[in-house]
């Protein structure tokens, strides 16, 4: 499955470890919230970058206090249609000012790709080649965008009323 | 009327692009159905029993001629030359191809229609008062207010996968003509004390299987901060609500099931959480969006020019006129309902001839502009007194003049067994024979104000559970029957028709509606007092009584 972060297909750096098989001693892993909360000193001590399997049926406010010392949050979206981790990537990225790698994960399709960058999303896992290989095209879909979200991208609403001042300045 | 800027059109076309892509990718395999289906959905795309539906939207009910004029060629284009208004102010094509939908997606974006979020799990085209901004006594314009939902909703990066589809509608009237109260959410606009503009939010209406009537959860939230308090209601849906059984994942089960007090206090945590998001809409913002609605130069016209003082004479326009014809806000000028429920006729349909010809005489009295109710009934919203007689005249040859709206033969009903593939039995021809029944404008009259609801199953298109009377397709050991209910309304005292007693077989509806009706008029204290009134003082006893006796 391959990875799409900043924009481009990379080669993963973070392992999946499965609940109860051994941790590498160093290197990037990625865990399940369960394990994670074990005994979260633990992992975030360890060499190595630490990345958390977020499900997205647990509030985000269990992560909170570790979001500075983690290199990723993986959210999970198990269909397409199951849209509850844009709640909580949001929720990460503009209430609790998360700025690791955000990753998407589960049924990863093109037809999401705006939407969770909007989101704040930078990483995904997707699940067909094609779309991963049509990333970039995908994400220049859209050039405009009615609702404010973290991700800075000007909004309609604020290009209208640029457009008025500049209008009303130059009479 | 609203005028799409360069921005507005832009996302439009857009859509459409991506809509192409995804088709293309269905057509060649690269989607599979099962995926295929939600991105369709997102997009007013249904299979259907013979075809695929379309269902294109018109946000808060307004069209401009040259619209009206395109979805006429879109009937004829791409579909067997109708349409099919709904209760939703969008209009549905039964027979539409895939292959082709992208192309009529196209000639609709080039007019500003779109079919964005017409289906599917997330924030449906935002509804208001098919009467809005002409209406006597109106707050103010809810269009304005709709627009800004509008386009706070559409391609909404958190909430267009919801765990189940999600309806706004505003009224800004004392009388609800928007039916906020079955509505996911409802808003009402009135002023505070200190006259400042804002909303009573109701939340949690909802038909179907377990029907809901909305509940009130902040009495008032002012304007600036509209968006953000919805974004708190949704936020707080999209993470809560249901998604382990569909029948159970709209928002009036969530609410239903924490109770209106508890998931008050979530949405106002939520909402004081969020904080300054950059949703507070500050006065340029609204005026903003206000600036892009236009309204007609009317004239300074008398209330009672001469040519209505001689129509008067005529006792068929006079009929049309005391049933079809409302105050408008405007001296002079009224406003014009446009019956697309002929006796013997399926309720909303119209043929692209009918749409042209409307748009024509909405360019000629109305200032080129046309309306959509939930009623599925057209209006053409700013008509000249002097012109009632001509527009009547014309209206009748195209048969869209009959004298019946707010009656018993205004039948609002779902498409049922004839198109839905998830009908337990017929909708449409239920409707057309009762239009038969009551076919004598007169006795209709004598009737008064009766609403009749048909749905071909418990998904409740036809809102059968609002109806003064509701009709509710069932099956019966492979057979059709249909529940009764009587007492429902859709209004700002909406409520829930009670059953009034077995289901009766596809062959005895009609008998049994006419039975009801006869029980009322004998039943009734005075000619003035309203079918619910009666079901309201009386209950529903003596109509089952009357119903059943013989039965
Ligand atoms: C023929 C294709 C149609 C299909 C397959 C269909 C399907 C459905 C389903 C499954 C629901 C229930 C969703 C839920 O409660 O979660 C529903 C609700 C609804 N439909 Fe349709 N529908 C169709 C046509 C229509 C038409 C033609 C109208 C308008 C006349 C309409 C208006 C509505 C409305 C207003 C509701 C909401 C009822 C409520 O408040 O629960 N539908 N539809
Ligand atoms: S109420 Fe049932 S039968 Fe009627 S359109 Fe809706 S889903 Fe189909």
């Amino acid at each position: 499955m391959p990875l799409v972060k900043q924009g481009r297909i990379t080669t993963d750096l973070f392992v999946h470890v499965a609940d109860g098989a051994e941790l590498p001693g160093d290197g990037a892993i990625l865990i399940s919230a369960a394990r994670f909360l074990e005994d979260p000193e633990a992992i975030l001590k360890r060499a190595g970058k630490a990345g958390v399997i977020w499900p997205n049926s647990r509030a985000v406010d269990d992560l909170v206090p570790y979001l500075d010392r983690l290199a990723a949050v993986a959210l999970v979206f198990p269909t397409f249609r199951d849209g509850r981790a844009y709640s909580q990537a949001r929720l990460l990225r503009e209430r609790h000012g998360y700025e690791g790698e955000l990753r998407a994960i589960g049924q990863i399709l093109r037809d999401q790709f705006v939407f969770m960058s909007r989101a704040g999303f930078d990483a995904f896992e997707v699940k067909k080649d094609a779309d991963a290989d049509a990333f970039a095209e995908t994400m220049k879909r859209y050039s405009v965008f009615y609702q404010p979200t973290g991700d800075g991208r000007v909004t309609a609403l604020n290009r209208r009323m640029q457009l008025r001042h500049s209008e009303s300045a130059g009479q | 009327m609203y005028a799409y800027d360069e921005l507005d059109r832009t996302l439009i076309n857009e859509r459409v692009s991506e809509f192409r892509d995804q088709v293309k990718r269905r057509l060649s395999g690269e989607l599979t159905e099962d995926e295929f289906k939600i991105l369709r959905l997102q997009n007013g795309v249904y299979l259907q029993l013979h075809a695929y539906m379309f269902r294109v939207a018109i946000p808060y009910g307004t069209l401009s001629s040259k619209q009206l004029r395109r979805l006429a060629h879109v009937a004829r284009r791409y579909d067997r030359g109708y349409g099919h208004f709904t209760t939703r102010q969008n209009i549905q094509f039964n027979w539409i191809k895939l292959a082709e939908l992208p192309d009529a997606l196209a000639e609709l974006a080039d007019v500003g229609i779109h079919a964005m979020q017409t289906s599917g799990n997330n924030m449906r085209n935002v509804t208001s008062d098919q009467w809005a901004g002409v209406a006597p006594g109106e707050v103010e314009d809810p269009r304005i207010w709709s627009e800004i939902l509008r386009q706070h909703t559409t391609l909404h990066p958190e909430f267009s996968f919801l765990p189940r589809k999600f309806k706004i509608a505003i009224t800004a009237s004392e009388h609800d003509r928007a039916a906020i109260k079955i509505h996911d959410i409802g808003l009402r606009l009135h002023k505070n004390a200190d006259g400042e503009t804002g909303f009573e939010v109701l939340v949690g209406g909802g038909l179907g299987r377990t029907p809901f009537i909305a509940k009130t959860i902040k009495p008032f939230v002012h304007g600036r901060d509209i968006l953000s308090y919805v974004e708190a209601i949704l936020r707080v849906y999209n993470q809560y609500g249901r998604r382990d059984n569909i029948y159970k994942a709209r928002i009036k089960i969530l609410v239903h099931e924490l109770g209106i007090e508890k998931f008050a206090r979530e949405v106002e945590e939520e909402w004081k959480l969020m904080g300054d998001v950059g949703l507070t809409l500050d006065h340029s913002a609204i005026e903003e969006v206000r600036s892009r609605f236009s309204y007609p130069a009317y004239e300074k016209l008398p209330h009672m020019p001469d040519e209505l003082k001689q129509a008067a004479a005529d006792p068929l326009f006079e009929r049309w006129r005391k049933n079809s014809v409302a105050p408008h806000k405007v001296q002079g000028y009224s406003i014009v309902t446009l019956s697309l429920k002929p006796v013997g006729g399926p309720p909303g349909d119209a043929t692209a001839d009918q749409m042209d010809a409307v748009a024509d005489l909405a360019d000629k009295y109305s200032f080129g502009e046309i309306r959509v109710g939930h009623e599925q009934n057209l209006a053409l919203p700013h008509v000249a007194k002097r012109d009632l007689p001509q527009l009547w005249r014309a209206l009748d040859r195209l048969g869209l003049a009959t004298p019946n709206v707010n009656l018993v033969t205004d039948i609002i009903a779902c498409p049922g067994l004839d198109y839905c593939s998830l009908a337990n039995a017929r909708s449409i021809p239920i409707a057309q024979e009762l239009t038969r029944r009551f076919a004598n404008h007169d006795t209709a009259d004598m009737i008064g104000r009766l609403h009749i609801n048909i749905s071909g199953c418990i998904n409740a298109c036809g809102h059968h559970h609002v109806g003064h009377i509701g009709i509710l397709g069932v099956e019966k050991n492979g057979e059709e029957f249909y529940q009764i209910t009587i007492g429902g309304r859709a209004d700002e005292n909406a409520q829930m028709g009670v059953l009034i007693g077995p289901a009766v077989p596809y062959a005895e509806v009609a008998d049994v509606i006419e039975d009801i009706v006869e029980a009322y008029l004998a039943l009734r204290d005075r000619p003035e007092e309203l079918f619910v009134d009666t079901v309201k003082r009386l209950g529903v006893e003596p109509f089952k009584e009357r119903v059943y006796a013989t039965r």
